[in-house]
C-alpha cells in the first residue's frame, strides 16, 4: 500500500467523544454501481475468457460420443438413474466419487496457486459470478446506454423511455439466465433428447425445478446482487489474503508516481489528475487509489481506464498495473525524496525488480498440486474393471452342521464396469479341506463355482464354504476369493476375508 | 452487549460497539434488502407452522392437512400393485416351483428376506441361527419337522404345538421324573451323548441304552437319528437344541422344555409364505 496516501487516510483520532457521534446504522441502502465503458488489453482478455467459458458451458452438452447400444451418445453427461458419470471415454460409478474429489482438490489448489501468483485472477476473470455479470452489464449498456445515460435514465423513473428500455433489459436478462437453466439440466439428462420433451412439458418434476432454480439465480445474482455477491456472500475474498504475499502480482495504483493528484498542466502534482475514470469503470464501485482492499476482484479494467487517459495526455502508461507489494515498496522508497516529474517516475521504475514466481510458497503449492495430479493418475491407470466384493455373513458368524462340520456364509458382489458380459471360475485359497459351494451357480468340468458378470452391472451371489467334521483349524483362519479366466487360466481378481469357527 | 460505539483509527470507520473479548468489529453496514430478507425467512417460517403440521401437538394437523403417514400410502399402495403380478404367479406356484424359475426365485428371496426379518428373526435370529433355548436354527441341516420346500411351508402355515390350527406340528415328549429314577435318567443321557461320540462313561451308557430302546426308540429311533414325521428329533448329531452336556441333556430328559411356533397361514399372504419357504430353504440347509 503506499505509504503516500495511506498518511492521507491516516485520520487524526477523532476530537469529539464517541459518544456523541450517532451510530452509524448496521444495514444501508446499497448505493448502485454504473461501471462505465471501457476498452484496452484487460477488457479484451476478459472477453476472451468469457467467450470461451460461456461458450463451453452453453455446447458442451451439444458433443456427442458413441459408446454403443444402450449406452447415451452424450460425450459429458451426468445419468442420475443409472448413477453413471460420463466424461468423453471415462465412465465413472458412484463408489468412484473420489475422482471428482480428486478434481475438487486440484481445482482448489490450483485457485491458491494461481493467486499466489497473480492475485485475484480467479475472482476477475474466471468466476462465474464475474463472467455472467460481464455479459448482464453488456446487455445493459447496448440497450440502455452506458454510465452517464444509465444514471440519467434511472433519475426519471416511470418514464416511456425508462419504461421500454428496463423492460427490454431484463427480458434480454430472462433469456440468458433461461438458457444457463436451460443448459445445467442438459448436463444431466440427454440434451437432444430432453430438449423436445423439455418444450412439450413432457420433462420430469426435477427437470423444471433445476430449470427454474438455475435461471433465477442466474438472473438474480448476475442482474441485481452483481457485486453484493462478491463483498458480502462470497467466503473467498475473507481469506484470500492468506495465499497473497508481497510477491504476488495485483492490480495497484502506483501512488508514488501519481501523487500529489492535481490537473493535468499544475506544477508540482503527480501523473493522477484525478479524472476518476478508474472509479467509474469499476464493476464493484470502489477507488483503487485507496490501496488493497476486500471489494477489488482484481479484474484490472482500471488499468485498461487509467492507461487510456495517460496515453491521452502523453504520460506513461502503467499508473495503474498489476504490480508486487515488494515493486511498489522499492519504487516509494526511491522515488521518495524526488519532486514530481519524469525524473521521479524514471527512479521509480529503475528500482523495481523482475516478479519473483519461484517463492517457498509457489513450490509448495506446485507440489501439492503435483501430488496430487500423480495419486489422480496412478489411481485412475490401475482403475480395475472387475471388482470382487467378499461380505463374510455375521449373523451367524458360522453354522454348525449335524456331522459337526463348520460352515460360513459370504455374499458375493461381482463388479463388472466394461460392457461385456463374462464368466469366471471361482477358487478357494485356504486351508486345506475347505469345500466352497456357491448357490445358483454353474460348475466347470473341475468342479469349481462359474460367476456370470453382467455388462456394466454387478451380480451378487452366496457362497458357502464348509470345513468338515474333524478338521482342526484356528477360530479364525484367512481365505482368500480368487476370480479365474477359464480360457487363460489366470486369476484377474482376488479378495481376502477370513473364516470362523468355534474356539479350538 | 456493550454498545459502545467508537472510530475505528486506521480505517476511519465506526465500529458495531459489539465487543468480544476485546475483539470489535467494525460497522461494514449490510445491504437493507439482506435484513428485509431475514424478516422474510422468519415471515415464512411461522406460515410454515400453521400450514404444515410443525407444532408438537397431538391432534394438531396444520391448515393444509397433510401427514407424512397418508403421502406415504398411495406410494406403497403403488408398490403394491407393481408387486402384485410376481405375487399372483408365485400364489399360484409351490415353493419347489418358485425356487425353479430364476426370476421369481430372486423375487421370492428379496420378498423372503424382508418378511423373515419382520416375522421370523425375533426367535430364529436375523440369520436364521436360531438361538439355544428352544429356538431351532434354519441355517443348519438338521429339521426337527423336515427341511423338503412342501415340509418348510407346511410349518410356516400350521406353526408347532399352537392352539390355534389343527393341523399345527405336534408331539409331546413325556416327563420322565415321574417314571425314571435319576440314575437311570443319568444313564440314558450317558448313553445318548455316546451316540454323538460325547460319551464319557462307557458302563453308563451301556445300562442306559436299554432304556432307551424302551423309552426313546418309539419316537427318536433306535439309533437315536429322529423321526421327522412325528417330530422326534436327531439325537445323534452335534446340533443341540437345549444344549449338548450331560446335564443339559438330564434335565430335558426329566422335564422337557418343547417350543412352540404359531400358525402363519392367517397372518401372512399365501405367496409371502411361499416365498418365505424359499428364503429358509436357501438359507443353507434345505432339503429336496
Amino acid at each position: 500500500m503506499s505509504k503516500v496516501e495511506t498518511t492521507e487516510r491516516l485520520k487524526p483520532p477523532a476530537a469529539s467523544p464517541p459518544a456523541a457521534s450517532p451510530a452509524a446504522p448496521l444495514y444501508a441502502n446499497r448505493t448502485k454501481v454504473y461501471p462505465r465503458q471501457v476498452s484496452g488489453p484487460v477488457r479484451r482478455a476478459k472477453w476472451a475468457v468469457l467467450i470461451l467459458c460461456l461458450g463451453l458451458y452453453y455446447t458442451v452438452p451439444l458433443i456427442r460420443w458413441d459408446r454403443g447400444p444402450n449406452l447415451p451418445d452424450q460425450a459429458v453427461l451426468v445419468d442420475m438413474t443409472s448413477a453413471r458419470l460420463f466424461f468423453f471415454w471415462i465412465e465413472i460409478w458412484p463408489q468412484e466419487v473420489y475422482y471428482l474429489t480428486g478434481l475438487l482438490v486440484l481445482a482448489a489448489i490450483g485457485l491458491f496457486a494461481a493467486t499466489s501468483l497473480f492475485g485475484r485472477v480467479w475472482c476477475g476473470f474466471a468466476c462465474p459470478q464475474t463472467v455472467w455479470t460481464d455479459l448482464f452489464m453488456w446487455v445493459e449498456r447496448r440497450i440502455q446506454g452506458d454510465r452517464n445515460a444509465r444514471m440519467r435514465l434511472d433519475q426519471h423513473p416511470w418514464t416511456r423511455e425508462w419504461l421500454v428500455k428496463k423492460a427490454a433489459t431484463h427480458a434480454a436478462w430472462l433469456g440468458i439466465a433461461m438458457a444457463t437453466g436451460g443448459a445445467w439440466i442438459m448436463y444431466f439428462n440427454d440434451a437432444l433428447e430432453m430438449t423436445p420433451r423439455f418444450f412439450t412439458g413432457g420433462a420430469s418434476p426435477e427437470v423444471y425445478f433445476f430449470f427454474w432454480m438455475f435461471t433465477a439465480t442466474t438472473y438474480l445474482l448476475a442482474g441485481w446482487a452483481r457485486e453484493q455477491v462478491c463483498t458480502y456472500m462470497c467466503p473467498w475474498p475473507r481469506f484470500q489474503a492468506a495465499m497473497l504475499d508481497e510477491n504476488s502480482l495485483v492490480v495497484t495504483y502506483r501512488g508514488w508516481r501519481g501523487e500529489p493528484r492535481g490537473k493535468a498542466k499544475a506544477d508540482g502534482v503527480g501523473d493522477c489528475v484525478d479524472c476518476r475514470a478508474c472509479v467509474n469503470v469499476c464493476p464493484t464501485g470502489i477507488d483503487i487509489r485507496d490501496g488493497q482492499q476486500l471489494e477489488c476482484i482484481g479484474c484490472g479494467l482500471c488499468i485498461d481506464a487509467c492507461d487510456d487517459v495517460m496515453g491521452r495526455l502523453g504520460r506513461e502508461r502503467g499508473l495503474i498495473a498489476f504490480e508486487t507489494l515488494a515493486n511498489l515498496a522499492r519504487s516509494e522508497a526511491a522515488a521518495k525524496p524526488l519532486r514530481p516529474g519524469p525524473g521521479r517516475h524514471a527512479c521509480g521504475m529503475a528500482a523495481r525488480t523482475p516478479p519473483r514466481f519461484l517463492r517457498p510458497r509457489t513450490f509448495v503449492y506446485a507440489g501439492v498440486l503435483g501430488a496430487v495430479v500423480a495419486v489422480m493418475l496412478g489411481a485412475w491407470l490401475l482403475r480395475d474393471t472387475l471388482d470382487l466384493a467378499v461380505i463374510r455373513e455375521r449373523a451367524p458368524l458360522y453354522v454348525r452342521l449335524s456331522d459337526g462340520a463348520v460352515r460360513n456364509a459370504y455374499a458375493l458382489k461381482l463388479v463388472n464396469k466394461t460392457h461385456e458380459a463374462e464368466r469366471f471360475a471361482l477358487v478357494l485359497d485356504g486351508p486345506r479341506g475347505l469345500a466352497l459351494l456357491v448357490q445358483d451357480a454353474a460348475t466347470d468340468a473341475e468342479g469349481r463355482p462359474l460367476l456370470a458378470t453382467r455388462p456394466d452391472g454387478i451380480t451378487q451371489w452366496r457362497a458357502l464354504v464348509t470345513a468338515p467334521a474333524g478338521l482342526r483349524l484356528a477360530e479364525s483362519s484367512p481365505v482368500t476369493f480368487r476370480l479365474v479366466d477359464p480360457r487363460t487360466g489366470r486369476a484377474v481378481e482376488s479378495t481376502a476375508s477370513v473364516f470362523l469357527g468355534p474356539k479350538p | 452487549m456493550p454498545t459502545k460505539v467508537e472510530k475505528d483509527h486506521l480505517t476511519g470507520t465506526d465500529t458495531t460497539g459489539h465487543e468480544w473479548d476485546g475483539l470489535r468489529e467494525l460497522n461494514t453496514p449490510l445491504p437493507k434488502w439482506w435484513l428485509y430478507v431475514f424478516y422474510a425467512t422468519i415471515a415464512f417460517s411461522a406460515v410454515w407452522m400453521i400450514v404444515y403440521p410443525s407444532l408438537p401437538i397431538w391432534g394438531v394437523r396444520g391448515t393444509s392437512g397433510w401427514v407424512a403417514r397418508e403421502a406415504l400410502a398411495p406410494q406403497l399402495e403403488a408398490q403394491r400393485a407393481r408387486q402384485e403380478p410376481m405375487l399372483a404367479r408365485i400364489r399360484a406356484l409351490t415353493p419347489a416351483q418358485v425356487a425353479a424359475d430364476p426370476e421369481l426365485r430372486a423375487f421370492a428371496l428379496a420378498g423372503g428376506r424382508i418378511a423373515f426379518a419382520n416375522n421370523c428373526a425375533a426367535c430364529h435370529g436375523a440369520g436364521g441361527q436360531g438361538a439355544v433355548g428352544g429356538f431351532p436354527s434354519l441355517a443348519d441341516d438338521e429339521w426337527i419337522w423336515g427341511g423338503s420346500f412342501d415340509a418348510i411351508q407346511h410349518t410356516i402355515r400350521h406353526g408347532i404345538r399352537n392352539a390355534e390350527d389343527d393341523d399345527a406340528r405336534t408331539s409331546q415328549m413325556p416327563a420322565y421324573a415321574a417314571m425314571l429314577t435319576p440314575a437311570q435318567i443319568g444313564d440314558v443321557a450317558e448313553y445318548v451323548l455316546s451316540l454323538s461320540n460325547r460319551g464319557t462313561d462307557a458302563a453308563a451308557a451301556g445300562r442306559g441304552r436299554e432304556t432307551f430302546n424302551e423309552q426313546c426308540a418309539a419316537c427318536h429311533a433306535p439309533n437315536g437319528h429322529g423321526v421327522p414325521e412325528q417330530g422326534g428329533p436327531n439325537l445323534a448329531d452335534q446340533i443341540w437344541l437345549y444344549g449338548g452336556d450331560k446335564a443339559s441333556v438330564m434335565r430335558q430328559v426329566a422335564n422337557p422344555r418343547m417350543g412352540v411356533m404359531p400358525a402363519w397361514a392367517g397372518r401372512l399372504d399365501p405367496a409371502t409364505i411361499t416365498m418365505l419357504a424359499v428364503f429358509v430353504h436357501a438359507l443353507g440347509g434345505g432339503e429336496q
